[in-house]
């Protein structure tokens, strides 16, 4: 365990059906198992019918409450544009975001009665400068040959910033996450994530 | 010692199965279902079981306890209303086996019909409520909560909240042990479990006892912590509440409550002795506040900056209790600039094309809780009320009574399968009873949709997937005297609008069942079978961009910007478009168009 008692604060977004809730499940045990306090926290009900999915991810030496303060964010982890843009102000000034780069229509924008936001990744930038990365994890994942495995590329990518976790501690949580015949595409998708970033 | 990530609703389960939990009964609400599926896949060695409502659930799993073993009901904050009946009288009889009653609230409303505080149902009922803040106290106080139960004889309470519900964090694994409480039944205890007055006024004085060693308890109760820091302030809180406070201001000093009710008041006196100023930080009602004041304790501050209604969090708390000094983060981008991404029904799912037909007929729906409460939001806006389980069958009735035959026609009620089993069947009864002439439509999609997908009384199957009976609706419907019952297949509109006209028309009862619309999800009914194609297309030869497609609201249906023409001349703005990995080919926009524009796909 890292001596420093500050509790680290990760926010996920997306969109029903991208897969947030497996990837906040493999942080959750890779940083039990590396023997931090852990608390995860999302609201369910209605995600499997379109509507956008958030997740609050802490790990520390003592972690109290399940959701993270306003404006508090370490690092925003976004599977979706729209959905990343929405949580912009919850980042600390020096917080990381890193970005899926998947625009998925809300009805609004569908049915024609609003703009999708454009440059997002700009908005980003103007805000925190370095401190964004975006990801094509569509695209790496259709390379590998399953577009579902884009979740666990962005884990692959997001794992850089904790260089105290070997990459075998996320994979054992992977395989344990996931059943046998998923387990050569997400390893794959994991490394090809950690190697994108 | 084995440690595991667990969401508070598994762990509430893993410390039932550890007390030696042997019967559970449940009906499905969100924050409260995955109680009961955890029993069912996870726990052979607990009877569970999905019951038509709460009340039931409460029944089945007292009678349990009153045969002497540990019994468990689970449900959201709602559900506790429909079950406050037998636990009212329960709080009176006590009950052999412990006997542990979840009750899960929603604060800021995420997905229920109303933000009820169920503290009060411990302090109107007279009974004991412990209320846990993270994973681990979901199991601890599960544990402790049925050992409770049988020392003092009473049903106990235990409330969570969303937050604590579906929250994550490590519980440390143990083992089951039994209970040690004989199951069995005996006649001779007929005056405890008979409540006729001369019996109740017995049991009366037992529940004034009762609490009276109850609050006693409470001062020693080990999850009734106090925490001496910086003695300045000192914080009453419980539950999720103490945890958000502890978050912002970690130096000040607590009393957390792990029992709200009872509550310990020699040691919220020791506490007030302890400290210079209090302060109460409780979500929704003023519940400990009002009792604390009462005492004649001083409060710095409680409801008059702590909000009562939604859920608090961490930066609610601290601008609450920081007032001018709390320093509002940057904002970079307006959240209400940005299109919302509400829920929708989703792509194929027969609630669609049924609204629809109800949209074009005209009627006020009297509806019910569900996903289709989802038809009530724009463009369908096809769904007029939404109280509780059941209710909109008895309103439509009673909404006819009070405007006569002129409104024949014009009025409908409409409720899931699962909600007419749980609250349904007594009004219909009554609608015929009292020669009533309302419509109602149950919408059969052959499984409680919107919480999960929990079997019922009408899905031929059991919490453990074994086939069992399944209710027919119609012939329900035919036993409790409907003369008129018709099914309807919601995907053929044209078809549907006639017969739901006829049916409202009828001077009579008139009972419409859905056929053949299983939910999208449910994949044991093999939903995209009974399509014709796989997708549809949008024709630009043809489409006029007359927008008609999307009144519907499909996920799969966007809209296209762009001037230009018909083969056969008719300007334009725009076309639809149908994505077709959305599409699963339902045929609904096909009807719904006027052009004959939107045509089967081919692979």
């Amino acid at each position: 365990m890292k001596d420093n008692e500050k509790t680290t604060n990760i926010f996920l977004s997306g969109v029903g059906g991208q897969g947030t809730i497996l990837a906040s499940n493999i942080l959750g045990e890779v940083f039990l198992k590396a023997g931090y306090d852990v608390k995860k926290s999302e609201v369910h009900g209605m995600a499997q019918r379109g509507g956008d999915v958030t997740t609050h991810f802490r790990f520390g030496k003592k972690v109290y409450s399940p959701l993270i303060k306003y404006g508090d964010v370490d690092f925003l982890l976004s599977f979706e544009l729209l959905e990343a843009i929405r949580y912009i102000n919850w980042v600390k000034p020096d917080g990381k975001i890193i970005i899926n780069k998947q625009e998925i229509l809300p009805p609004a924008v569908s049915l024609g009665q609003m703009k999708y936001p454009a440059d997002v990744e700009k908005t980003f930038k103007k805000f925190f400068k370095d401190n964004v990365w975006v990801i094509d994890g569509q695209g790496i994942a259709r390379s590998l040959g399953n577009i579902q495995a884009a979740n666990v590329v962005l884990v692959g990518a997001f794992s850089n910033f904790f260089p105290e976790i070997k990459p075998e501690q996320f994979i054992d949580a992977i395989k344990g996450l996931l059943a046998p015949k998923l387990h050569d595409l997400n390893v794959k998708a994991f490394y090809e994530g950690r190697k994108a970033l | 010692m084995k440690k595991e990530i667990m969401q508070g609703n598994a762990a509430i389960a893993r410390g039932a199965w550890e007390a030696g939990l042997k019967v559970a009964a449940a009906y499905p609400g969100t924050p409260s279902s995955e109680i009961l599926r955890e029993f069912a896949e996870n726990y052979p060695d607990i009877y569970a079981e999905w019951a038509p409502n709460e009340k039931v659930a409460v029944e089945v799993a007292s009678g349990a306890a009153i045969a002497g073993v540990r019994a468990m009901a689970s449900m959201k904050h709602v559900g506790l209303n429909v079950a406050a009946d037998p636990l009212m009288t329960l709080s009176y009889t006590g009950i052999k086996g412990g006997f542990v009653i979840v009750v899960a609230d929603d604060p800021n409303v995420h997905s229920s019909q109303n933000e009820q505080d169920s503290r009060n149902w411990a302090r109107f009922g007279k009974v004991p409520m412990l209320e846990p803040g993270d994973a681990q106290e979901c199991k601890d106080f599960t544990k402790i909560a049925f050992e409770i139960s049988e020392q003092f004889d009473t049903p106990v309470l235990l409330r969570t909240e969303t937050r604590v519900a579906h929250s994550d964090s490590p519980v440390v694994l143990e083992d089951r042990v039994e209970s040690k409480v004989v199951p069995g039944l005996d006649p001779k205890e007929a005056p405890k479990y008979v409540m006729v007055p001369v019996n109740v006024r017995v049991r009366r004085k037992a529940v004034e006892e009762k609490m009276k060693k109850l609050s006693e308890y409470a001062d020693t109760f080990k999850y009734n912590i106090m925490e001496i820091n910086d003695t300045s302030v000192g914080v009453i809180s419980s539950g999720v509440s103490y945890l958000y406070t502890k978050e912002v201001f970690p130096e000040w000093s607590y009393l957390k409550l792990g029992m709200v009710w009872p509550l310990p008041k020699k040691l919220i006196a020791e506490f007030a002795k302890k400290v210079k100023k209090i302060v109460i930080v409780e979500e929704l009602d003023p519940f400990f506040e009002t009792e604390i004041r009462a005492m004649g304790i001083k409060i710095w501050h409680g409801k008059d900056v702590i909000p009562n209604m939604y859920e608090l969090s961490p930066e609610i708390v601290e601008k609450a209790l920081k007032g001018k000094k709390y320093k509002e983060p940057k904002i970079r981008v307006k959240p209400e600039d940005l299109p919302r991404r509400p829920p929708n029904l989703c792509a194929g799912c027969s609630h669609r094309p049924l609204f629809y037909a109800l949209k074009k007929l005209g009627a006020f729906v009297f509806g019910d809780i569900g996903c289709y409460t989802l038809a009530t939001a724009p463009p369908l806006q096809a769904l007029h009320t939404t109280i509780c389980m059941g209710a909109g069958v008895g309103q439509a009735h009673g909404a006819m009574k009070a405007l006569g035959k002129d409104w024949l026609g014009k009025v409908v009620a409409v409720l899931g399968d699962s909600t007419f089993l749980h609250s349904g069947v007594t009004p219909l009864m009554d609608i015929v009873y009292n020669k009533g002439n309302s419509t109602t439509i149950i919408l059969d999609n052959r499984i409680t949709g919107m919480t999960g997908h929990q079997e019922h009384a009408g899905t031929g199957f059991t919490a453990r997937q074994e086939p069992t009976n399944m209710v027919d609706y119609a012939e329900l419907g035919k036993a409790l005297g409907v003369k008129s019952i018709r099914y309807v297949d919601p995907y053929n509109i044209k078809e549907t609008m006639d017969i739901i006209k006829e049916e409202m028309n009828k001077d009579e009862p008139s009972l419409i069942i859905c056929k053949d619309s299983p939910c999208m999800l449910l994949r044991r009914a093999k939903p995209l079978e009974r399509f014709k194609y796989p997708f549809y297309v949008v024709d630009t030869d043809k489409c006029r961009g007359c927008k008609m497609c999307l009144e519907i609201n499909c996920p799969a249906i966007s809209w296209r910007e762009g001037e230009g023409q018909t083969k056969d001349g008719h300007k334009r703005k725009g076309t639809a478009f149908i994505n077709k990995d959305q599409c699963v080919g339902c045929e609904v926009c096909a009807q719904v168009c006027k052009f004959d524009a939107i045509v089967p796909g081919t692979k």
